[in-house]
């Protein structure tokens, strides 16, 4: 047994080095091998140290569940990566959730069952199952099985209330009186799946980073707890590290957004408003094609590439590299800017450019970014709107008023590409598009670019 | 082990991951967070535990466990791999 827990003390030595080593890009993918080290490590012990182990269930497990894994991680593309991460949160979730629970089953009715581990397997099973629908409703969202609008529907917030109200009531009187009744067991898993799903179901699209980072976050507290319940201190550090790491996310995200976490969950921003949609000013803009916006960066210098979802969406990737690299063929300078919450999940688009081999020093974050625009000749928008509104700096009454923004309407031109004039996530109108230096080119991000990209062969 | 021990644990890990945490770039954040997904697959150890209930219901329930946390654990290092090798400097 001493040796079992030296064995998963090294374990979590591990897993801190190797997301240390996730602090530059250099090192990063060292890190993540490190990381696999230690899990293989703790698994190895487990396997050799404890007695009456059925070895056939393990394997037959081990071997399901690697080839699931390992098809999710091949098959994947890196546009899908947020349905990705939301699935695997609701597994690590479920999997805390079920050990809990066998945990539960085969002390229950005898004297180990004490008020420790009860009030604790409640808590794993609590956050495990909540973890497990909620992030399975947020795949179902990313995914487009579930539509991406908020769902709302009357007493919803009441009926939240409620559920939370009597899980934490009937939680508590469980722990405190030891469970006589499976009902009550059972009950706290239904409650807990249902919330799950109701709390996820009115979030919007644009609010999924968040919602990833905290079911994130969940998954680790779920871990964590399952730690308490076995007294196992592998499960505690791990679990710990992921809560963090889902936490700081989520507030990034929030930050990135300048809303509240409460905001988010219960604001079911993005609904779209019939009321407050008729006095929406007319925008008046200029509509261009691709041979003018070429013409416009050949005279320029200085080209800031702005990415977001739609860029994602369109799966430009590749046709964005290719642009850039005409670009600095013909001797300008081009960087790309990254808002926090551009795409669906932290890191969205780093990941994607990274796909399409562009070199990650060119991807500038907002605080690097911003000053640039200054005496940028040209900033080119695909895909991104509510993140390049300039009305978050000034106008108290949007609905976005205070989130930091990319400010590329301080460069000289201003080039948006979008599919339609429709408004962003926020529904709100974008007054960037009809300003004096904006230009609008309409059209499927990857179609345009490549014309683009052909326009600029031409006049080099 | 006694609950203070285990609490002491809780918090420092609490403290050490916020403390490496911050430090990772905006630019590996996905991979942060899928690679941190593969580390909460910590609870296949768990779920290795509960295999040996002697009673149906626990093997059934470590058997869905075990499936769930070696997903996470195989995928989650996998595709975090699949990622970190696409990040090239010029």
């Amino acid at each position: 047994m001493q040796y079992t827990n030296i064995a998963y003390v090294l374990a979590a030595v591990l897993f801190i080095l190797g997301i240390k080593k996730l602090s530059s890009p250099k090192t990063a993918r060292t890190g993540n091998t490190i990381s696999s080290i230690g899990m293989l490590i703790a698994i190895i012990a487990t396997l050799i140290s404890f007695e009456l182990l059925d070895f056939k269930i393990i394997a037959l497990g081990m071997i399901i569940g690697a080839i699931i894994g390992a098809i999710f991680a091949i098959r994947v593309e890196m546009t899908q990566m947020p349905q990705m991460v939301a699935i695997f949160n609701g597994f690590g979730g479920g999997a805390s959730a079920l050990v809990a629970a066998a945990e539960f089953f085969t002390k229950y009715g005898t004297s180990e069952q004490t008020m420790f581990l009860t009030g604790t397997i409640i808590l794993s099973v609590f956050v495990g199952t909540l973890t497990l629908t909620g992030s399975f409703i947020a795949f179902g969202k990313l995914q487009g099985f579930i539509s991406g609008q908020p769902i709302v529907f009357p007493g919803q917030k009441i009926l939240n209330a409620f559920l939370a109200l009597s899980l934490l009531g009937l939680g508590t009187f469980v722990t405190i009186s030891g469970i006589q009744d499976l009902n009550m067991f059972y009950g706290i898993i239904i409650i807990a799946a249902l919330l799950g799903v109701t709390l996820t179901i009115p979030i919007g699209g644009a609010d999924m980073p968040v919602v990833i980072s905290l079911l994130n976050s969940y998954s680790g507290i779920a871990a964590a707890s399952t730690g308490f319940v076995l007294m196992n201190n592998a499960l505690i550090i791990s679990g710990a590290l992921v809560g963090a790491s889902g936490f700081i996310l989520t507030s990034i995200m929030c930050k990135g957004m300048n809303r509240s976490l409460t905001n988010v969950i219960f604001g079911a921003v993005g609904l779209q408003n019939d009321s407050s949609g008729g006095e929406a000013k007319q925008i008046n803009y200029k509509s261009s094609t691709t041979d003018e916006a070429a013409m416009i960066m050949d005279a320029a210098d200085k080209v800031i590439i702005v990415p977001g979802y739609g860029l994602a969406v369109a799966q430009a990737q590749h046709a964005v590299r290719e642009v850039a690299e005409q670009l600095e063929a013909m001797g300008k300078k081009v960087l790309y800017a990254i808002h926090p919450v551009a795409g669906r999940m932290p890191g969205h688009m780093n990941v994607l450019l990274a796909e399409a081999n562009v070199p990650y020093e060119q991807l500038k974050d907002l605080d690097e970014i911003n000053s640039e625009f200054e005496d940028c000749d040209v900033a080119i928008v695909l895909g991104a709107n509510d993140v390049v509104n300039p009305a978050a700096r000034h106008d108290t009454s949007s609905p976005i008023y205070g989130m930091p923004i990319l400010d590329v309407d301080k460069s000289r031109t201003v080039i948006i590409n979008k599919r339609t004039m429709n408004p962003g996530f926020a529904g709100i109108q974008n007054e960037l598009f009809g300003f004096e230096n904006s230009i609008m080119v309409f059209g499927d991000a990857k179609e345009m670019l490549t014309a683009l990209h052909k326009d600029l062969k031409e006049l080099s | 082990m006694d609950m203070i021990n285990i609490l002491t644990v809780l918090i420092l890990a609490i403290f050490i991951g916020f403390e490496i945490i911050t430090k990772v770039p905006p630019t590996l954040h996905t991979p942060l967070m899928s690679g941190s997904n593969a580390i909460s697959g910590i609870a296949i150890v768990g779920a290795i535990i509960a295999t040996k209930v002697s009673g149906e219901v626990g093997t059934w329930l470590g058997l869905i466990a075990v499936i769930f946390a070696t997903i996470n654990c195989v995928g989650g290092f996998m595709v975090t791999d699949r990622m970190l090798k696409m990040f090239k400097r010029k």
